[in-house]
C-alpha cells in the first residue's frame, strides 16, 4: 500500500501546480474585486465626478434616502410576488414530474433545463417582442376580435414580474423536484391508512416534508430577483425598478461609483443574512448549489 | 366464528403479469393469519389490496361483510404496519401515534389519554418527545404498531414488520406481537417470507406460491401434512422424491422411486399407479445397517455435520441424490463411507399428489395404445 501511495505522489503534479491556478483565479476575479467594491463604498466624489480616496460613511447614510427606500420596498415587493408565483406554478409542476411514471418525465425535466442554454437577455427581448403593441399577442387578440385596439402590456410592474418569473422559475422547480422526489411514498400511504384524505395528507405530511425545497427554491428566486435589472429595464421600462437598477444606474449614467458600491455591499450583506437564516432553519446548503 | 375479511375470486394484473390469481381467502375474527411465501408470490400485493393501496383487477374484497374494493384506505376499518415503519420523520413519537386521532378531530384530552395508553401498551413510556430518528429499529417498530392500533382497527395488516430487525430482536418481537394480538383480540393478517416466524406466531398459515394459495391450514397441519411439493420444501427441511404407487395394502402404499421402493401411509384419495411425491422430514428419517422390510433404498454415508442440538447426516443414493437425516448427538452411527439402509415409519412420511401426474398418465396411455 505504501508503494502505491508513493507512486501516486510520483505520478501527480505538486499541489501548488494543481490548486494554484484556482486560487489565483479566485483571488484575482472574486476576492480582489470584492475588496475593491468595499473600499470604493467608503470613498467620495468631487464635483467632476472623480473618485477621491478618503474614508467616509456618507454613501451608506445617503442610502436611507426617501426615494431609495421606495425602490427598496418596491423591489422587495416584486421579489416577494415573483417568489410566490414561482411556488404556485412550480410546486404542482415539480410534484407532477417527480411523481409521474410516464416517459414524459424526462422530456418535462428537459423543458425546464433547455432555456438555460439561451442567454436570458435574449429571451427577455423575445418577451418584449411578443408582448409589444405590434407584438404577436396583440395581433392574435385582434384577429380573434377580443380587442379592437392593441393593449399595452409592457412597461408595467406586471410585465416585470412576468419576466422575473420566467427567468427564475427553474431555480424554484429544481430544488422542489429534488425534495419531492425524495419523499417516501409509504409515508403518504401511512397517512391515508390512518384516516387522512388527500388534503389532510398534503397539509400534514407532504408540505412539511418538502418545506426545505420550497425554502431553498424561494431563496434562489428571491435574491436574484432583487438584482435582475435587465428584466425591469426591458419589460418594466423604468416603472418598476429593482435594487439592481439603482446599482446599475450609479455605475452608468449616475457616474457615482462609491454610492453604487455601497448599494452593492448592502445587497451582498442582505443576501448573506438570508442565507444564514436559511441555514439556521436547518436548510441544506447543497440544495442551493453553493 | 365470523368471517371478518373475505376475498372472492381476486385477481391482480400488472400489464401482462398476473400477480394474484383467483384468490379466495376467508379470515376469521380474532385470528392470527399469516400469508407466507417467497418474494414475488403475491402476498404483499394481497395485503395491499385489503389495505386499499391497490385495487383488485377483478373480484371482491369484504371487510365485516361490506364490499370495500372501491373504498379509499382511510374509509376502511383496517390499519397497516409497514415494513419500513413509515413513521413521519418531522413528527415526535407522540404526534406520530396521535396522527390517526388528530385527522379525525378527536379532542386533545382524549388524544392524550389514548396515546399514553398506546405507549404503555408497547412499553415505550417516556419516549413521546423524541423523533423517529432518535429510536432504534425495534423501538420504531413498536411506534408503528402503536400508531396503527390507536384507531382500534378491526383488522391489523402487518407487512413483514420484523424484516429489518436482527435475529434476537425479531424473536423477542414475535412473542410480543403474539401477546399483543391475544390481549387486544384483534385480527392480524401478517405477511412474511420467514417460515419459522410463520410457524411460531400464526393460528393459520396461507402458503402462497406464484399468486395462488397452495395450502391454508394450521402450522402443525402445514408442517406435518403439506399438500403440495412447494409447501413441503418451503416449510422446514425435507427429503422429497417423485415416484409411482405400485401397490396399496391396507393403509400402506408401496412407492417405487428411482432408487428403490419405499413404504408410506396412504391417504384415501390416492390410487394405484398414480405418480406421487414422498416427503420425509430429516428428523423422521432413520437408517439401519441391515435391510428393512418394505424399503429398498441403499445409500452411502457421506458426511456428518454437527449443528449443536442435533447431528446432520448426509447420505448419498446411487443416482447421486442426497438425503438429509437428523440424529440426536451422541448416538452411535455408521462410519463415513459405509453402506446404510435409510427407512422411516410409514406414518411419518407424507404422500403428495404430483402436480404433473396427469402428464405422466397421458404419456402412459399413449404408450399403452
Amino acid at each position: 500500500m505504501s508503494k502505491s501511495r508513493l507512486n501516486f505522489k510520483a505520478n501527480t503534479l505538486p499541489a501548488i501546480v494543481m490548486v494554484g491556478p484556482v486560487v489565483v483565479i479566485m483571488v484575482l476575479l472574486i476576492a480582489v474585486p470584492l475588496i475593491y467594491v468595499g473600499i470604493m463604498s467608503s470613498c467620495s466624489i468631487d464635483e467632476f465626478y472623480n473618485v477621491t480616496y478618503n474614508f467616509t460613511l456618507e454613501n451608506y447614510i445617503r442610502l436611507a434616502n426617501q426615494d431609495y427606500l421606495k425602490i427598496y420596498s418596491q423591489s422587495i415587493c416584486i421579489a416577494f410576488i415573483t417568489t410566490l408565483i414561482c411556488i404556485l406554478i412550480g410546486y404542482p409542476f415539480s410534484y407532477f414530474i417527480a411523481r409521474t411514471k410516464s416517459k414524459k418525465k424526462k422530456i418535462l425535466y428537459m423543458l425546464v433545463i433547455i432555456p438555460f442554454w439561451t442567454n436570458s437577455l435574449i429571451r427577455i427581448y423575445g418577451w418584449r417582442t411578443f408582448l409589444g403593441t405590434n407584438g404577436w399577442l396583440n395581433i392574435i387578440l385582434q384577429l380573434l376580435n377580443i380587442t379592437d385596439e392593441p393593449i399595452d402590456f409592457l412597461y408595467k410592474t406586471g410585465a416585470t414580474v412576468l419576466g422575473m418569473v420566467y427567468c427564475l422559475i427553474p431555480f424554484m422547480i429544481l430544488p422542489l423536484y429534488t425534495s419531492i422526489e425524495k419523499l417516501d411514498v409509504t409515508l403518504l400511504e401511512a397517512s391515508s391508512d390512518l384516516g387522512a384524505g388527500s388534503m389532510k395528507t398534503f397539509v400534514n405530511v407532504i408540505l412539511p416534508l418538502t418545506s426545505g425545497g420550497i425554502f431553498s427554491g424561494s431563496l434562489m428566486v428571491f435574491i436574484p430577483c432583487l438584482g435582475y435589472f435587465f428584466v425591469s429595464d426591458i419589460l418594466g421600462g423604468g416603472n418598476s425598478d429593482v435594487i439592481g437598477n439603482l446599482i446599475e444606474r450609479q455605475f452608468q449614467g449616475g457616474n457615482n461609483w462609491p454610492l453604487g458600491a455601497a448599494l452593492s455591499i448592502v445587497l451582498i450583506v442582505v443576501t448573506l443574512a438570508l442565507v444564514k437564516v436559511y441555514q439556521k432553519l436547518g436548510g441544506d446548503m447543497d440544495a442551493l448549489g453553493v | 366464528m365470523d368471517k371478518i375479511v373475505e376475498l372472492n375470486g381476486v385477481n391482480k394484473v400488472y400489464g401482462t403479469n398476473r400477480v394474484v390469481k383467483d384468490l379466495n381467502l376467508f379470515v376469521e375474527e380474532g385470528e392470527f393469519l399469516t400469508l407466507l411465501g417467497s418474494s414475488g408470490c403475491g402476498k404483499t400485493t394481497t395485503l395491499r389490496m385489503i389495505a386499499g393501496f391497490e385495487e383488485p383487477t377483478t373480484g371482491t374484497i369484504k371487510v365485516q361483510g361490506e364490499n370495500v374494493e372501491a373504498k379509499e384506505p382511510f374509509e376502511r376499518n383496517v390499519n397497516t404496519v409497514f415494513q419500513s415503519y413509515a413513521l413521519f420523520p418531522h413528527m415526535t413519537i407522540y404526534e406520530n401515534i396521535a396522527y390517526g386521532l388528530k385527522v379525525k378531530k378527536v379532542s386533545k384530552a382524549e388524544i392524550k389519554k389514548s396515546v399514553l395508553e398506546m405507549l404503555d401498551l408497547v412499553q415505550l413510556n417516556g419516549f413521546e418527545h423524541r423523533y423517529p430518528s432518535q429510536l432504534s429499529g425495534g423501538q420504531k417498530q413498536r411506534v408503528a404498531i402503536a400508531r396503527a392500533l390507536i384507531n382500534h382497527p378491526k383488522v391489523l395488516l402487518l407487512d413483514e414488520p420484523l424484516g429489518a430487525l436482527d435475529l434476537k430482536l425479531r424473536k423477542q418481537m414475535q412473542l410480543e406481537l403474539k401477546r399483543l394480538q391475544k390481549k387486544l383480540n384483534i385480527t392480524f393478517i401478517y405477511v412474511t417470507h420467514d417460515q419459522e416466524e410463520a410457524l411460531t406466531m400464526s393460528d393459520r398459515i396461507a402458503v402462497m406460491h406464484d399468486g395462488v394459495i397452495d395450502q391454508l391450514a394450521s402450522p402443525t397441519e402445514i408442517y406435518e401434512h403439506p399438500k403440495t411439493k412447494f409447501v413441503a420444501t418451503f416449510i422446514g427441511e425435507t427429503n422429497i422424491y417423485d415416484g409411482c404407487i405400485t401397490s396399496i395394502k391396507g393403509e400402506i402404499a408401496n412407492i417405487t422411486l428411482e432408487n428403490g421402493e419405499v413404504s408410506v401411509k396412504c391417504p384415501e384419495d390416492f390410487s394405484i399407479l398414480e405418480y406421487a411425491s414422498v416427503s420425509v422430514r430429516p428428523e423422521k428419517m432413520k437408517f439401519s445397517t441391515k435391510k428393512v422390510d418394505g424399503f429398498g433404498l441403499v445409500a452411502q454415508v457421506k458426511d456428518y455435520v454437527y449443528v449443536g442440538s442435533v447431528l446432520k447426516c448426509i447420505v448419498a443414493l446411487p443416482n447421486g441424490n442426497e438425503l438429509k437425516i437428523e440424529r440426536l448427538a451422541g448416538q452411535e452411527l455408521p462410519k463415513v463411507g459405509s453402506k446404510c439402509y435409510p427407512y422411516w415409519n410409514p406414518e411419518d412420511a407424507v404422500l403428495i399428489h404430483n402436480e404433473s401426474h396427469y402428464i405422466f398418465e397421458a404419456l402412459n396411455n399413449i404408450k399403452l395404445a
